[in-house]
């Protein structure tokens, strides 16, 4: 009621480069302690892969704290379910994946992610509809139950699918890598990074050049705006969650295939990395959680190279760090 | 008398424990501008949250139109034709002042008329079209807030303080951007500035304490400082 | 008798049960697990007695924190492995003697308090949804630098040590049998479980009821409000973070003392996080007394529930999914399932429950 309207910055947040030269920097300092220039380009591409499959999973769930200061932390439990239904789904097509053939392999790949997306869609909206909405606002409770979904779905999993260690082995053509000079490229971390790329870029046209996506865009600024404008800011909400479901059972599909071998514990271990990513980007933010996912996938790949002791401490270390320079995390997001 | 456009009956607004209208009843005619006035505290900004739906009212009635919404939810009573202006201005200062305006014409594209309507008063619309409205100065965000809620015909506009921190120069320009809405929607102000209020409104309520203590024609209450200053506080114009 | 009423109400804090249900079921606890050793012959009884004794412990330490401060932590299963590797890697490689003991418990201690206040400084002041987010990190990065470093903690396998004389199992400390039990070192190092974990459970229920306890309650209820009084938000959540911890780090030294040995699956692991979670709400949060109804029945579940469900199965065979949804790995899923009722339906737990009707619960943002 009292505070006089400051000015406001002058800086909008677009403009603010600065953060984009950390993975430049980190990247760079690696290539220092690595020293051989093709360890460092393969780790570097282990990195890019796995920090857009973790940027495809943690997109979803910055968007959805975003527009409702809901964190879930169910989100793992969608990774899992995306993993078992693309198993589900490429076990009758085992003769597309083993055929010689590119277009083949990617068929039945492409078959499983559309299933995985589609079954995690239609569950986040039950997951929000059943565990989510009855505790807006009461973020208590939104842990604690969002935790207890996890719990079920994992066990519901392993009653479904049975409790044992599942594989999910590579379709033939993207086994292997590419060779250029004496750099070899995993052929699947080169997917990986296109299909993660291509969800950023989608990702950032929605955002940007619908009615939609501007609306998501206010509404992680300020929902209460956003209806007085006339808009259901629930409706929104519920398609949020549901993408960012899906998207979390794409990136599923992508990790079991990454790892090869999963149980329905697969999404914990990533959903820590998730964490860390949105703290860092800031909550809210998809550019800032993109960036993340690069920097957190760099720390970890390169420490994994150069003292695999430390792997994940190392991210840890790096989010602390990042947030005494930027305690909202890298872009954060302007609120109220 | 024709029907008012709006009314408040026996309102009464809680917020967690406090108690904030006690009992709010007044009109709003249809046309002109009615200047909603008060102490700091006194209640005002609840009252417009409550009419357009952000506090529900634990009891009273609330009539739009001859269409009760006491307790329906904010986007319906936005699309009942109501559009506001908060005390915050709002505006989505990722979003560029277009799609500020974009998001806020809600049944299709901006109307080009409409847009160069609005640019013939608020000038700096046109120079900021593409600029974050994050970069925007006080009282431009504060022009955007109100394009937002003109970018197209609404019957009603609610507006909380659109003069508060703004300098007097811009203040002068408010004032005629008012006299030229007021002859196509019917605006309810909340206004500290008493000047500007008394410059621009046609009727008058005033609250305190949650309550309405005054109604009346703003030229009656213009003219009789010793009912302002029972009204009001001494101070009230001084401290603009 | 009243002289009796009085010193059991001050042993208490003055903080006794609300019902007679509740005071009976907790009589009856306390009294199953104070002669439990003579009731309950057989070492996995014994088992389940000193485990229900040092959950408590940690449970009741969890509760400060989610039912008395209304923060989430992932993290406390970190402090508990604090604990447990203090007092483990002090025995193992500095021998079996209660000196050790005793440096072990200091050092974890010290340890445990350290990274709570750093944790609680870094992340405390903001959203809850934050604290619980870092801790969760931290705590799955402690527990693999936990197993990395095997040169120290043996890794996977974890230590197993020997334990101080008094409290080996091959010790015999009476000629005769008591009520025709062995007085055997495992009764010992019960006894000692038993008391210790009693009387940090008194501890705890003396800081919740102590002035800075209801500060804590203060602040879960209306943060604003309690900043406004002029309480330091971010002093006394921090404070109660630490003391949270240093409750856990106890119970962790217990459980090595009982366990003679120290690993990540027994001490660190998340599933730990899960079942004392599960304790806390089932239990009823907000109250130390939901904490011993809690642990007492998850652990007797933990336990029996697996092998009723063993025989359900089997009973089933033949029936679709109905075996697999009884085979005795799913009891988890049972108790997710209560507990999702339960954070809906009673967010008191079972305690709230027994205590009376449901308060009006705020909610909380």
């Amino acid at each position: 009621m009292t505070d006089q309207a400051a000015p406001a910055p002058l800086i909008g947040p677009k403009r603010d480069l600065a953060p984009l030269l950390l993975p430049l920097a980190i990247a760079g300092f690696a290539f220092l302690l690595i020293g051989s220039p093709t360890t460092w380009l393969t780790l570097t591409l282990a990195a890019l892969a796995m920090g857009m499959m973790v940027f495809v999973i943690a997109s979803g769930l910055t968007l959805i704290f975003g527009l409702m200061d809901v964190i879930n932390f169910g989100h793992g439990a969608f990774i899992a379910i995306g993993a078992y239904l693309a198993m589900a789904v490429l076990g009758p097509l085992a003769p597309w994946m083993q055929a010689d053939s590119l277009t083949l392999n990617l068929a039945a790949l492409f078959l499983a992610i559309i299933a995985a997306m589609l079954g995690t869609g239609v569950l986040g909206y039950a997951f929000e509809r059943v565990l989510v909405r009855p505790v807006y606002g009461q973020h208590l409770k939104q842990i604690l139950i969002t935790m207890g979904g996890l719990i079920v779905v994992e066990q519901l999993l392993h009653v479904i699918f049975g409790g044992d260690q599942k594989t999910m082995a590579l379709p033939t053509a993207l086994r292997g890598a590419v060779l250029i000079g004496n750099v070899a490229l995993e052929k699947y971390r080169l997917l990986a990074v296109a299909v993660g790329l291509l969800v950023f870029l989608v990702m950032q046209l929605t955002l940007n050049r619908t009615r939609i996506g501007l609306l998501i865009r206010a509404g992680v600024e300020n929902a209460e705006m956003v209806e007085a404008l006339g808009y259901r800011i629930r409706r929104l909400f519920v398609g949020v969650f549901i993408a960012g479901s899906a998207l979390a059972g794409l990136g599923g599909v992508l990790w079991a295939l990454y790892r090869e071998t999963f149980t329905a514990a697969i999404g914990g271990d990533v959903v820590v990395l998730v964490f860390i990513v949105i703290i860092i980007g800031g909550l809210g933010s998809v550019g800032g959680c993109f960036l993340g996912a690069i920097l957190v996938a760099m720390m970890a790949n390169y420490t994994a190279f150069l003292a695999p002791k430390v792997a994940l401490a190392s991210s840890i270390l790096l989010m602390v760090t990042i947030l005494m320079w930027r305690p909202q995390g890298l872009y954060p997001v302007a609120k109220r | 008398m024709a029907d008012p456009l709006l009314r408040l009956e026996g309102v009464h607004t809680h917020i967690g424990q406090y108690h904030i209208l006690q009992g709010v009843d007044f009109t709003v005619p249809e046309g002109g501008i009615t200047m909603l006035l008060g102490r700091n505290g006194a209640g005002k900004t609840t009252a417009l949250r409550t009419i357009m739906g952000l506090w529900r009212p634990s009891r009273g009635a609330i009539t739009f139109d001859g269409r009760a919404i006491g307790g329906v939810a904010t986007p319906d009573i936005a699309l009942a034709g109501i559009a506001y202006v908060p005390e915050t201005m709002a505006v989505f200062s990722d979003l560029t002042v277009e799609e500020n305006l974009i998001l806020a014409a809600r049944s299709g594209p901006i109307d080009p008329r409409r847009r160069d309507w609005i640019f013939s008063f608020f000038p700096a619309m046109q120079r900021f079209w593409h600029a974050p409205a994050g970069v925007l100065s006080g009282g431009q965000k504060q022009m955007l807030a109100i394009s937002r809620a003109i970018i197209e015909k609404r019957r009603l506009i609610l507006i909380d303080e659109p003069t508060k921190g703004l300098a007097p120069a811009i203040i002068e320009g408010m004032i005629s951007a008012f006299r030229e809405l007021k002859h196509e929607a019917t605006i309810l102000m909340v206004e500290q500035n008493f000047r500007f209020a008394a410059a621009l409104g046609d009727t008058v309520a005033v609250m305190d304490d949650g309550h309405i203590v005054h109604r009346g024609k703003m030229a009656d209450l213009a003219a009789d400082e010793k009912l302002q200053t029972r009204l009001l506080g001494l101070a009230l114009d001084q401290h603009q | 008798m009243q002289n009796g009423d009085a010193m059991i109400s001050a042993l208490l804090s003055h903080d006794l049960p609300k019902s007679k249900v509740l005071a009976a079921l907790l009589g009856l606890i306390l009294l199953g697990l104070a002669l439990a050793p003579f009731l309950f012959p057989g070492a996995a009884a014994i088992n389940t007695a000193a485990k229900i004794c040092i959950f408590i412990v940690l449970v009741a330490s969890y509760d400060i924190l989610l039912g008395y401060t209304g923060i989430v932590s992932f993290a406390h299963t970190m402090f508990f492995g604090i604990g447990g590797y203090g007092v483990g890697l002090s025995l193992y490689f500095l021998g079996a003697t209660w000196p050790i003991v005793a440096l072990g418990i200091v050092v974890a201690l010290i340890l445990g308090v350290a990274l709570a206040f750093i944790i609680g400084l870094v992340s405390l002041r903001v959203k809850a949804i934050f604290f619980a987010m870092i801790t969760l990190a931290v705590a799955s990065a402690f527990l693999i630098l936990a197993t990395q470093l095997s040169a120290l903690t043996g890794g996977e396998d974890g230590r197993s040590f020997r334990v101080p004389e008094l409290i080996r199992p091959a010790t015999k400390l009476l000629e005769t049998p008591v009520f025709g039990l062995e007085i055997t070192g495992r009764v010992a190092a019960y006894y000692l479980i038993f008391f210790a974990a009693l009387a940090l459970f008194l501890v705890a229920l003396r800081l919740v009821n102590s002035c800075f306890g209801r500060v804590l309650q203060a602040i879960r209820e209306n943060e604003l409000r309690a900043e406004a009084l002029g309480y330091r938000v971010v002093y006394y959540r921090t404070l109660a973070s630490c003391l949270s911890a240093a409750l856990a780090v106890a119970a962790g030294c217990l459980s090595a003392l009982w366990l003679r040995y120290t690993g990540p699956e027994t001490t660190l692991s998340f599933a730990i996080m899960l079942d004392v979670l599960l304790m806390v709400v089932i239990g009823g949060m907000g109250t130390l007394y939901g904490a011993v109804i809690g642990t007492t029945l998850f652990v007797l579940a933990q336990n029996y529930l697996q092998k009723l469900m063993g025989i359900a199965s089997a009973a089933t065979e033949g029936i679709p999914l109905l075996p697999r949804l009884l085979h005795p790995d799913r009891w988890l899923l049972l108790l997710g399932i209560l507990f999702v009722l339960s954070v809906y339906f009673f967010p008191t737990g079972i305690a709230g429950r027994l205590a009376g009707p449901p308060r009006k619960e705020e909610s909380q943002r």
